[in-house]
């Protein structure tokens, strides 16, 4: 058997496989498709928050522009649902409308402006409810009327005893913390093509989950699964945003395209796009928090609840991967937490990189500041004071038994950006900064992020994904997994081909294509490189091993005196036994294939989760991250301007460390925006910043200076010791960025975004510092008494 | 800008203009947008749309040398002008190079239009520094990169003589 040898792709920044065509225009992205015949579908969608659907005319429509396809709820097969977690999500609305611009119809014309034109006639007669349009309104419902998508709990020691007889000098704190909505805004706006098949359809378009529309076409439309092709185009960013919605538009152009016996191509405008589609959960997390005089944490009693919107959808993991993050990355005896997911006329809110967590994070870090705050205790000090170390045990009993990276990424972000010194200078001089007109602040979080699927997910779905020999000694690597932007098509080939040896440009990630590749799961929860690529590792060297065996019986020795170097064979001695080309070449002509799939095996047989009482190991590993965040505040608008963010950050392995250092830049821009810059308001449900005029995201003024700092701390359930990186940022940026705010302006701010109309508003309401350091606000602008 | 002495463009007649450095001649609604007749009539896919009202740039081509939203662009405006799109660069040049090899791209749906800025930006300055550069860019939105990425790209194709701004 071969040994792999020297790791030479893994930690080198190959040129990504797909930059050349996508920086030159080359590349196709859905709306770049054109298909000979095709149609253009459009959608009807109306305003109300709820309403009973009276009647859906399409006659003004068709009479006039009679060639055109009309669909509604009546069309569709099936339960008229897309199956996801629960089967609710409809895919017309039919008798109810639950949301605003919910989808009600479907047109398909010639052309894309016959399309939208005709969707425009048609005429639906409502008849208002009574909505629920706000997570605020569904709290204040009573118990029995609220409408409870999901649940979930988590119990840890005995709060109850611990909150009984706290030790001497020990306190209790309490708050609340309040989050909006995010919306992705991907460059590419939503997309699909469906084209129909003597029986079934092939779907193209833009998205993240070629299996997931492939599972939900099938039920929908009573498919074989070999009678349905899902394949992706170039996809403009996703970001959680093309992880369940192109379902919805898959079938939308499939009914489409069944009824006119065309191909029928869907491509959302902006604002479609936003008030049609996901959001990140608006949140509201009450935290109770027992701390000893030192400032250890004794116990925490937390509530965790989010807005669902109108349909269950994702709801039930983003809520769980918020309740198992809501702690913080720090020790506690004694904790318990309960979430709900509240339904409410809203479009539904979905998967958002971080998925639930950086409502969470947000909500323990600010907590975190306050207890800090009161206690006396610098915000540094009591992380380092109450940060997991190596054998600490998580609120759901798992022992963290490796790569636990919390104090060196809080003490490396710290050295590095001069934190101490710093905050203890600027919270100093805030008072006699009364008088500036730019303010300046530094603030501080920790996180962590589990890698994977929540508990036993990967065990359960068993995922599998393959390596094929080509000809000339090629490795073509087939996995469902989709690179929406991440590079994971790159760093992919950098697995395969250091986990046995070969020069990384002769490994080739395929389309991700159902009729040619393996489920290899969703394209989610920072899964690709940490789990997909661990099976494609051993897949890889199971090939090399069949091809190793191949070449021994042919030579007549023993495996064993075979080995594998610089992309050739060697052995016995140091015979040359060809290249991978001469042997793979020599093994397809005799055998025709070589492909090798492996699935989803747990490396770690300790690992279990009982989802029944939220115990056990919630993630095989924990990405950790620091953010210190460094900005200036206008102390007559409340505008800022963030000047530097130091991220130091433990991903296990950098497979390709400039890709890496992407994804941590551009989470954290993410990040930092939601914490004071991306706001979507509502009226009776319906989002006001509904296009890119109104809804703000930074440009290339707005960001800081980014210094990225990887640590490795490598774990041994991801291919050379990588751990997911993706989603680990997100959690961090909103923190750290209201946490310089406090440092700067002495305004506490308890709700994402904090813009500044709502740091007025807590301004006026005395949501400052007890110190009574509020700055210069009170001499420079009007208060008013609203709040 | 300087808009030399234009006759406007009745219904139905056809409008010419130079585009990357081809003389063509498209008829179409005279409001017709700039990008459609690029996308749609001349088979130039590279300029994206991402918004339609001129807010992200993924749809930035150069009118006349001037960085402009060619979703905002009715053709009839571009009448004897010189239209240039990101088909008109070398596909594999100094700077999408750069661009491609570190972490200046990701989704890629931006990266057209944002090529089309810094293509403007370095014909008018040999050594833009930082402040230039987020200047030039400031009308093409990145949703991936977080930008620091695109910035190092650029500052080293104008490396090694350092740059001021």
């Amino acid at each position: 058997m071969p040994s792999p040898v020297l790791v030479r792709a893994v930690g080198a920044n190959p040129p990504r496989s797909d930059g050349l065509p996508k920086v030159s225009g080359q590349a196709a992205y859905t709306d770049d498709l054109k298909i000979p015949g095709m149609w253009h579908g459009a959608t009807v969608r109306c305003r109300e928050a709820r309403a009973r659907i009276l009647s859906i005319d399409p006659t003004p429509a068709l009479e006039a522009d009679p060639e055109l396809v009309f669909i509604s709820a009546r069309d569709v097969p099936g339960g008229n649902v897309l199956q996801l977690i629960e089967a609710d999500w409809p895919v017309l609305a039919d008798q109810e409308l639950r949301h605003p611009f919910e989808a009600v119809a479907l047109v398909a014309a010639p052309t894309r402006e016959r399309a939208v034109q005709a969707a425009s006639r048609v005429v639906v007669q409502t008849e208002a409810l009574p909505a629920v349009v706000s997570l605020e309104q569904a709290l204040a419902l009573p118990e029995s009327e609220q409408k409870i998508l999901a649940r979930c709990a988590i119990d840890h020691g005995d709060v109850e005893a611990a909150f009984a007889a706290p030790p001497d000098g020990a306190r209790v704190f309490e708050g609340v913390f309040r989050t909006g909505h995010q919306e992705h805004i991907y460059i590419e706006p939503q997309g699909m093509i469906a084209i129909p098949q003597p029986v079934g359809f092939e779907i193209v378009g833009s998205m993240q989950c070629p299996y997931y529309i492939h599972h939900a076409l099938c039920a929908l439309f009573e498919l074989e699964p070999g009678q349905l092709r899902v394949r992706q185009a170039f996809t403009g960013g996703g970001f959680g945003g093309k992880e369940d919605y192109p379902d919805m538009i898959s079938a939308h152009a499939a009914l489409l395209a069944r009824k006119a016996g065309k191909p029928v191509k869907i491509i959302y405008e902006r604002h479609e796009d936003i008030v049609a589609t996901t959001k990140r959960h608006p949140s509201e997390v009450h935290h109770k928090t027992l701390v000893a005089a030192d400032g250890s944490l004794l116990a925490m009693e937390i509530a965790v609840e989010l807005d669902g919107g109108a349909y269950t959808t994702l709801s039930p993991v983003v809520l769980s991967r918020a309740v198992l993050h809501a702690g913080g990355p720090y020790r506690c005896p004694h904790v318990r937490i309960r979430g709900r997911v509240h339904a409410t006329n809203t479009a539904t809110n979905g998967a958002f990189r971080g998925f639930g967590a950086p409502q969470s994070s947000y909500a323990i870090e600010r907590q975190i500041d306050r207890i800090g705050r009161a206690l006396g205790i610098d915000p540094f000090s009591l992380r380092q004071l109450n940060a997991y170390r190596l054998g600490d045990v998580t609120p759901t009993g798992q022992v963290l038994d490796e790569s636990v990276s919390a104090l060196e990424c809080l003490e490396l972000a710290a050295a590095r950006s001069n934190y101490l010194e710093r905050w203890q200078k600027l919270e100093q001089t805030r008072q006699s900064a009364r008088t500036a007109h730019s303010l300046q602040g530094i603030g501080l979080s920790l996180v962590w992020h589990g890698s994977g699927f929540t508990g036993n997910g990967e065990q359960r779905m068993k995922c599998s994904a393959a390596v094929r020999l080509c000809a000339g000694g090629r490795l073509e690597v087939l996995v469902a997994s989709t690179d929406f932007g991440q590079g994971t098509s790159t760093v992919l080939a950098q697995i395969v081909a250091d986990a046995i040896g070969l020069p990384v440009d002769r490994v080739e990630v395929a389309a991700s294509d159902t009729a040619f590749v393996p489920d290899s799961g969703p394209t989610v929860a920072s899964r690709t490189v940490m789990i997909v690529g661990g099976i494609l590792k051993r897949a890889a060297r199971a090939l090399l091993a069949e091809l190793a065996n191949f070449l021994a019986v042919r030579k007549g020795c023993g495996v064993g005196d075979l080995r594998f170097e610089e992309g050739r064979f060697r052995g016995p001695e140091d015979a040359d036994q060809g290249g991978l080309e001469l042997v793979g070449d020599d093994y397809l002509a005799e055998h025709g294939r070589l492909e090798i799939t492996r699935h989803f095996e747990p490396l770690n047989s300790a690992h279990h989760f009982d989802e029944e009482t939220y115990t056990g190991t919630a993630y095989p590993a924990y990405g950790w991250l620091c953010d210190v965040v460094e900005l200036s505040v206008d102390a007559d608008t409340l505008g800022v301007r963030v000047d530097k963010c130091t991220m130091a950050c433990d991903v296990g392995k950098a497979i390709h460390p400039e890709l890496c250092k992407g994804q941590v830049e551009g989470g954290t821009l993410q990040a930092l925006a939601w914490g004071y810059m991306e706001e979507i308001k509502l009226d009776q449900g319906r989002y006001l910043n509904d296009r890119l005029a109104t809804y703000i995201i930074p440009t290339s003024k707005d960001v800081p200076e980014f210094e990225t700092i990887l640590l490795e701390n490598p774990t041994s359930c991801g291919p050379f010791g990588a751990k997911g990186v993706g989603e680990l940022p997100m959690d961090a940026g909103a923190p750290a960025l209201q946490a310089a705010l406090d440092c700067a302006l002495g305004i506490v701010s308890s709700r994402v975004p904090a813009t500044p109309e709502s740091l007025l508003a807590d301004f006026v309401a005395g949501r400052v510092l007890p110190d009574g350091a509020a700055p210069a606000l009170g001499e420079s602008l009007p208060v008013r008494g609203d709040s | 800008m300087a808009q030399p002495e234009k006759q406007p463009v009745a219904v139905g007649d056809r409008v010419r203009f130079t585009l990357n450095g081809k003389e063509v001649c498209v008829q179409a609604d005279p409001m017709a947008r700039l990008l459609d007749v690029l996308r749609e009539d001349l088979g130039l896919t590279g300029s994206k749309e991402g918004c339609g009202e001129g807010e992200c740039g993924a749809c930035s081509v150069l009118l006349d040398g001037q960085v402009v939203c060619s979703c905002l662009v009715p053709i009839f405006q571009v009448e004897g002008s010189k239209v240039r799109s990101v088909e008109g660069l070398p596909a594999d040049g100094p700077l999408q190079q750069g661009l491609a090899s570190g972490r200046g791209v990701q989704c890629g749906a931006c990266t057209p239009g944002l090529v089309m800025a810094v293509q403007a930006l370095l014909e008018r300055h040999n050594r833009p520094g930082r402040a230039l550069i987020r200047e030039a860019l400031a009308g093409n939105l990145c949703r991936c990169t977080g930008y620091q990425g695109i910035f190092e790209a650029v500052e080293q194709l104008v490396q090694p003589a350092g740059g001021e701004a």
